[in-house]
């Protein structure tokens, strides 16, 4: 058995903030393990720029994103396994992992990061009726086949959900000179960022049809056409509205999964919301001493947010491995997603043992205009703030402060509500 | 001139094949696909019937029992997962029970052991998700479970070790008489043969009625499943059967020897012998209907939908044996459950009649053990790590929803009758059978088979022919 302070599992963006931050915080002992032949996880796919504009306060591409951390772990001379999948985690912090060299191996952690990433809903998790031909992908293993392997998988392509890795792609394949006849999403809003809409489909005349679905998928060895249709406020396809369109792809972007098998196996707790770990305020889940960040905690929109938790787990591991967080001090605040509000990232609050400023991470279930984000301490509303516009695609945040909680002495509950006035 | 052409590669043809490599004689299975078991073979309940449900006196009846016999020995000697979790036929109603009798009777008369009624209390210990409506269930001890993959594939491996040629990508246009017995088209090719065996599952009525009067007609029958992911595993037991009701046949509930659960069949009459696209309605209607057995299946844990064609003769029976007008063809048609438990009882048939016929003699060396891949979950940590450093391609994870191993792929691909597509590791190594369907592993998987196959990227296919993966590079792809 080998002994480490933290091992980090999974060496994308989550991972290597997460590693960076606790080395930089004292922990001399961290381990990054990760599955692929390279550090940087999923951005080394994502070769488009609009990355770092909040973390670097410039553009850049993916990889170029990932490197800045890469080079930051390898300055620290950070350890990390590459072609490493990990196994098992059992509760007793106990990481099996497996590669060539060293065959399967056990690593006894004083805490592990959990850093696993998210993965995509696949075509059989949609229920979609009709054929099971070629053709089909989702769109993270389309845009791994163009990016890294630089394979064009078809030229007539209809994209069905509007995620940001779809929007994305919608625009990669008309580079790479694809007609993208439409994307179709089933809700009435897109699922992603605002500012791909207009730079992926908007800017290039590709429709994106609200409330719309594959209704059936032809062809028995390879797709040779969809039918779309409208949907009603319950999801259904309309009789009558159905359209077919030939093609020779279809990519599915329709959400994302955390990818928590890892952390089931050590008895972690999961959200039913978001898939990922309940945590607390130090981003620890339920079994002491494992910590989360990143897609594998909640989806994020962008990756300086993952960045940013990521630090943070990374921080309070090695403050757990210092013994710095023995222990809640019992006094647990419970935070309550209400009214739009899907939930909150954490789920608890120790006012003692948070920082001076504590960022809660929500997204909400439906489009908002002119909207207030509202606060609640029990009954009383301590924040109230108006925002244009809040979306399913978009992350949001609030802050609390250490010194306002202490005002608090026997808060029990914060809620979170959309409110419109 | 072969003694016997075998035509369809499923379970059928591959279980003649199997029973047929125990003589000396010249045989080759021509299989109209890329991979064998890739019809109505590929997509069933996967489930070995106990044998009460067939009339009695019938085909059905007798190779159903006589082929759930057959399947301890024959699983271990091809050394594939068999388990007898014992099926549980439901009623909701006390009007039903006596229908429960009559199949109790009919299930002792066809010589299936065993057979018992269970009432409420006991089933609920055996089945506690049992649905509130359910009073009492017809329990058959020897019912099982099997992968039909593994079954097929393993029957065809081993067929092939003792002799059989396979030919792939052969799909037979004409049969006519020849000399001393038949002579087959394909369109690449021209056979001979004494003996024809005709096991081509929906398009068994095709070939018998290019050289029989005797006309039959099949009219596939589409069954629409759903699976659950492993994660609703040990939330069903048994093979749990519902009785027709007014509302019509009800669903099957099931594990699966992999540990999934699956949900179904429809039953609907279609034409087209290829259509094995699933509906919306279907999809529901399953969903649906397997709440009359079982309360609150996790079917939100769906991960996947397909359909099969049943290939039902309209009399509804199996048609086994000579043709009576056409000496030396062979029928094994209408083949539809319990098809897949028959399956050897029937190989064990035709190679008996076969071998009359052409006075076969016993092969003295009749290899019947076969290994199946290596799985490494089921070695201890130390043998792993001996395999590891021996191949080390068993250290590299490839398929990470089923933990499939690059050394399972290279296995897969490398043996005799290996795959040659994606689907036809998944079939054999599971690899993209998981949560994630492939999203992670496909683009792996299509460089192993690049590099094993020495193929370009283009011509790795989904399921062979029409179903490249890729059409070429993108602008910069030489670059990459």
């Amino acid at each position: 058995m080998r002994n480490y302070d933290i091992v980090i599992v999974g060496g994308g963006p989550a991972g290597l903030a997460a590693a960076v931050a606790a080395k930089n915080s004292g922990c001399d002992s961290v381990l990054i393990l990760e599955r692929d032949s390279e550090l940087g996880g999923i951005l080394n796919q994502c070769i488009h720029n609009g990355f770092g504009l909040h973390t670097f306060k410039e553009e850049l591409t993916g990889p170029e994103y990932a490197d800045r951390f890469i080079r930051q772990a390898i300055d620290l001379k950070i350890p990390y396994k590459l072609n490493t999948m990990v196994m098992d985690i059992s509760p007793e912090r106990v990481v099996t992992a497996m590669n060539r060299e060293d065959g399967m191996f056990l690593i006894q952690a004083k805490a592990v990061i959990l850093a696993m990433g998210c993965r995509e809903r696949p075509r059989g998790a949609l229920n979609i009726p009709g054929f099971r031909p070629a053709g089909i992908f989702s769109a993270g293993t389309a845009q791994r086949l163009v990016n890294i392997e630089g394979y064009m998988p078809g030229k007539e392509v209809v994209i069905l959900g509007s995620g940001d890795i779809g929007l994305i792609m919608a625009r990669r394949m008309t580079l790479e000179g694809a007609k993208v006849k439409l994307v179709a999403e089933l809700m009435p809003y897109s699922g992603g960022l605002k500012r791909n809409i207009v730079q992926c489909l908007d800017d290039f005349g590709i429709p994106l049809l609200l409330s719309h679905t594959v209704v059936d998928i032809e062809g028995k060895e390879h797709i040779t056409a969809v039918t779309i249709a409208q949907v009603d406020d319950s999801r259904k396809p309309i009789p009558g509205t159905e359209e077919r369109y030939t093609c020779d792809t279809l990519l599915l972007s329709c959400g994302l999964i955390p990818e928590n098998e890892l952390s089931q196996s050590a008895g972690v707790e999961l959200s039913p919301v978001t898939g990922g770990p309940v945590v607390n305020e130090s981003l620890e889940t339920a079994i002491p001493g494992i910590f989360a960040c990143g897609n594998v905690l909640h989806v994020h929109d962008l990756v300086d947010y993952v960045s940013e938790e990521a630090k943070k787990a990374g921080e309070t591991a090695a403050r757990y491995v210092r013994g710095e967080i023995a222990g809640e001090s019992g006094k647990t605040i419970v935070l309550r997603a209400e009214s739009g509000v899907r939930y909150t990232v954490p789920s608890t609050v120790d006012p003692e043992r948070m920082d001076d400023l504590l960022t809660v991470r929500f997204r909400v279930g439906s489009v908002y205009k002119d909207a207030f984000v509202s606060v609640y301490f029990d009954d009383e509303r301590v924040q109230h703030k108006k925002k244009r516009i809040i979306a399913p695609g978009e992350m949001e945040q609030i802050v609390l402060q250490k010194q306002q909680l202490a005002r608090y002495p026997d808060l029990k509950t914060i809620t979170l509500r959309i409110e419109q006035d | 001139m072969y003694d016997v052409i075998i035509i369809g590669a499923g379970v059928i043809g591959c279980a003649v094949a199997r029973e047929l490599s125990k003589y000396d004689a010249r045989v080759l299975v021509l299989e109209k696909n890329e991979d064998v078991c890739t019809g109505t073979s590929k997509a069933n309940s996967a489930i070995i019937h106990s044998g009460y449900d067939a009339k009695n006196g019938t085909l059905k009846a007798k190779f159903n029992v006589r082929g759930n016999a057959m399947m301890d020995a024959l699983c271990r000697d091809l050394d594939i997962p068999f388990k007898r979790i014992g099926s549980l036929t439901v009623c909701t109603d006390e009007s039903q029970l006596a229908e429960l009798e009559m199949l109790k009777e009919r299930g002792e008369k066809n010589g299936v052991p065993g057979l018992r009624i269970v009432y409420r209390d006991e089933l609920l210990q055996m089945e506690p998700h049992i649905a509130d409506g359910v009073i009492a269930a017809l329990y058959a001890p020897t019912a099982g479970i099997i992968c039909p993959f593994k079954l097929t594939i393993a029957l065809a491996e081993n067929a092939c070790v003792n002799g059989v040629a396979f030919k792939m990508n052969s799909a037979v246009k004409t049969i006519e008489r020849a000399d001393g017995g038949w002579r087959i088209t394909t369109a690449d090719g021209e056979y001979l043969t004494k003996t024809v065996v005709n096991a081509a599952g929906v398009y068994a009525d095709e070939l018998n009625n290019m050289v029989s009067e005797r006309k039959i007609r099949i009219v596939p029958r589409r069954g629409d499943y759903i699976l659950l992911d492993r994660a609703a595993q040990g939330y069903v037991r048994h093979t749990v059967f519902q009785l027709p009701t007014k509302l019509g046949k009800g669903v099957l509930v099931t594990p699966t020897v992999h540990g999934n659960t699956i949900v179904g069949p429809t039953a609907f009459d279609i034409e087209d012998k290829e259509c094995t696209a699933v509906t919306a309605e279907a999809i529901a209607m399953v969903t649906e209907k397997s709440a009359v057995s079982i309360k609150n299946l996790p079917t939100r844990q769906v991960i996947t939908s397909f359909a099969g064609l049943r290939a039902r003769e309209e009399r509804g029976e199996f048609i086994l044996g000579e043709a009576q007008d056409a000496q030396g063809f062979y029928n094994c048609a209408g083949i539809q459950s319990p098809g897949l438990s028959a399956s050897p009882a029937i190989g064990e048939y035709i190679a008996q009649l076969i071998s009359e016929k052409l006075a076969l003699n016993q092969k003295d060396v009749f290899a019947a053990a076969r290994r199946d891949i290596l799985d490494p979950s089921k070695l201890s940590l130390e043998e792993r790590n001996e395999l590891i450093r021996r191949e080390p391609a068993y250290g590299t994870i490839i398929c990470r929803c089923e933990s499939v191993t690059e050394g399972e792929i290279l296995d897969a691909i490398r043996r005799p009758m290996g795959a040659r597509s994606l689907d036809g590791v998944k079939r054999r190594v599971r690899a993209g059978m998981g949560r994630c369907q492939g999203g992670f592993c496909s683009p792996r998987v299509m460089d192993i088979l690049v590099r094993e196959l020495g193929i370009s990227m283009e011509e790795v296919t989904k399921c062979g022919g029409d179903s490249a993966i890729v059409i070429g590079r993108t602008k910069d792809g030489d670059k990459v």
